[in-house]
């Protein structure tokens, strides 16, 4: 988890190779929205800056999007969110991830929350 | 932000809590919308609604008063029976959508939480042969759902004979309240008004029934798309006409063009008018392509993106398994089987227009016992 980071408006990015990372949102932001019931992903190729929305997200109460936390080229998109969006709710920071992106600058994660951070950020919202 | 009597209940019960009409209100619990919205409909859910306006008017004049602000023949409603109705305006425009009980000489109003200040300023102004009484000292909850009488016979016997839109008092484990038959979800149910500092007793009375959970605001709001009950202030408002609104049986005969008592309401003219020849736009339901949620304000077109309409109320159903939505459309592609386009994040997706409700309303008029309740017929 440690390769894990998180943005303060409760995205995460993981980065395992040091080239690409994987999204999605937090189990905070999954907990805030409620019974997620759609998604709508990117497509591989789009590119994104940081902060840009990259996927919407949808609850039985309301809609949000998915602002990427770092910027890249779409590489490969969680398909199986289409079928079966309540996945985003089981398992916000697994198998509910949304897309990798191919980092076009690595060193954007390092401007973003660790886990500790990330933890005592939450535990200050209401 | 205004506090309802059973709010520490909410709390202790784990509820995502939210601002509703002044009042913090529970959204969820955590067992959250989806699931109890479906609990709901297969067995029986709790729902605070104490921000709901509860009010009187008291007086021998009560239905003549009434009836000059409400296009509904209240004299010839029966004692202890509900009526479905709404305040016009000048403009024809709905004020307020409540439901009135007759108590005898006095009329017993539920109004809606946000038009609680408007409507008793509005019954104030123009009611003054008759004193106009808010019951604020008194809680509202709702026991929704196939299961609900049964829980409520168990707990109160003499509940047997109470039929659809009926009210009467009666005392549940020891607790005087109000129960009518009635809600907002297209299901069997109750309404129980009651004191507030009975609330918490009683409301864990029921939650301690097997068959009983907790539901909140969220799951109120998908349950009533669902049976395509119509949300004051989103599906309708002072811009909304009763027969647009699609609620024109509202209108008595009596007070309809050639009736005993024709006219003498806020915006007759404008309204009977609308009854004989029909309004040019039409409140129906929707049932869009794919999954994607349709909601409040997307605009509805024809193929070439000419706007025919506003789509008013929509999300992703939890027992219909799709997204589904309400909203104002064009008489000429009103009819059910119509296909037309909604503007989604700037994509036309198709949809087409159906009959409300989405899902068929099980209100019943007498309690069965051990049965899954089969669907009743009846249309409000």
């Amino acid at each position: 988890m440690s390769n894990t980071r998180y943005s303060s408006d409760h995205e995460w990015a993981r980065c395992d190779d040091g080239e690409s990372a994987t999204i999605g949102i937090t189990d905070y932001a999954q907990e805030q929205l409620g019974d997620i019931v759609f998604v709508e992903l990117p497509s591989i190729g789009d590119n994104f800056e940081a902060g840009d929305e990259v996927a919407v997200i949808e609850s039985v109460k309301a809609a949000a999007e998915l602002k990427t936390p770092v910027s890249g080229t779409v590489v490969e998109i969680n398909e199986d969110l289409e079928d079966a969006p309540e996945t985003v709710n089981e398992s916000p920071v697994e198998d509910g991830w949304f897309c990798r992106l191919e980092l076009s600058d690595a060193s954007e994660l390092d401007t973003l929350m660790d886990e500790d951070e990330y933890q005592e950020y939450t535990s200050n919202l209401e | 932000m205004l506090r309802s009597p059973l709010h520490d209940l909410h709390i202790e019960l784990g509820a995502k809590m939210g601002p509703f009409a002044g009042f913090e209100m529970p959204l969820w619990y955590p067992d959250k919308i989806v699931a109890e919205h479906k609990h709901t409909r297969a067995e029986a859910s709790l729902f605070d609604i104490s921000h709901m306006g509860q009010a009187s008017i008291v007086g021998e004049d009560s239905a003549s008063e009434l009836e000059r602000l409400i296009p509904t023949d209240l004299k010839a409603l029966p004692v202890q029976k509900m009526h479905y109705c709404c305040f016009t305006g000048d403009n024809g425009g709905i004020l307020d959508d409540l439901v009135i009980t007759c108590l005898g000489q006095d009329y017993f109003v539920v109004i809606n939480a946000a038009r609680k200040e408007h409507d008793l300023n509005h019954l104030r102004t123009h009611i003054t042969k008759s004193a106009v009484l808010e019951h604020t000292e008194n809680a509202l909850i709702a026991l929704q759902g196939p299961k609900a009488a049964e829980v409520l016979l168990r707990l109160t016997p003499q509940i047997c004979d109470l039929n659809f839109m009926t009210m009467g008092d009666f005392a549940i484990k020891g607790v005087p309240c109000i129960v009518s038959r009635s809600g907002y979800t297209g299901e069997d149910g109750f309404e129980i008004s009651m004191p507030a500092e009975t609330a918490m007793k009683l409301a864990k009375e029921l939650l301690n029934e097997p068959e009983v959970r907790p539901a909140g605001l969220g799951a109120r709001d998908s349950l009533r798309l669902e049976a395509g009950l119509r949300l004051y202030g989103q599906d309708m408002s002072t811009d909304t006409t009763p027969v647009e609104a699609g609620i024109q049986w509202t209108i008595s005969k009596s007070r309809r063009s050639g009736g005993a008592r024709s006219g003498g309401f806020p915006g007759a003219d404008i309204i009977l008018d609308q009854l004989s020849s029909g309004a040019s736009r039409r409140f129906v339901g929707m049932l869009p392509n794919g999954r994607a949620p349709v909601r409040h304000g997307t605009e509805i077109c024809i193929k070439d993106g000419t706007s025919i309409g506003q789509v008013t109320s929509g999300l992703f159903a939890p027992s219909v398994q799709a997204p589904i939505a309400m909203g104002y459309i064009d008489r000429n592609y009103a009819s059910p089987g119509t296909q037309v386009k909604l503007l989604l994040r700037g994509k036309l997706l198709s949809a087409e227009i159906v009959r409300l409700p989405f899902v068929k309303h099980r209100y019943q008029n007498t309690v069965k016992i051990q049965s899954s309740s089969t669907g009743g017929k009846s249309n409000v």
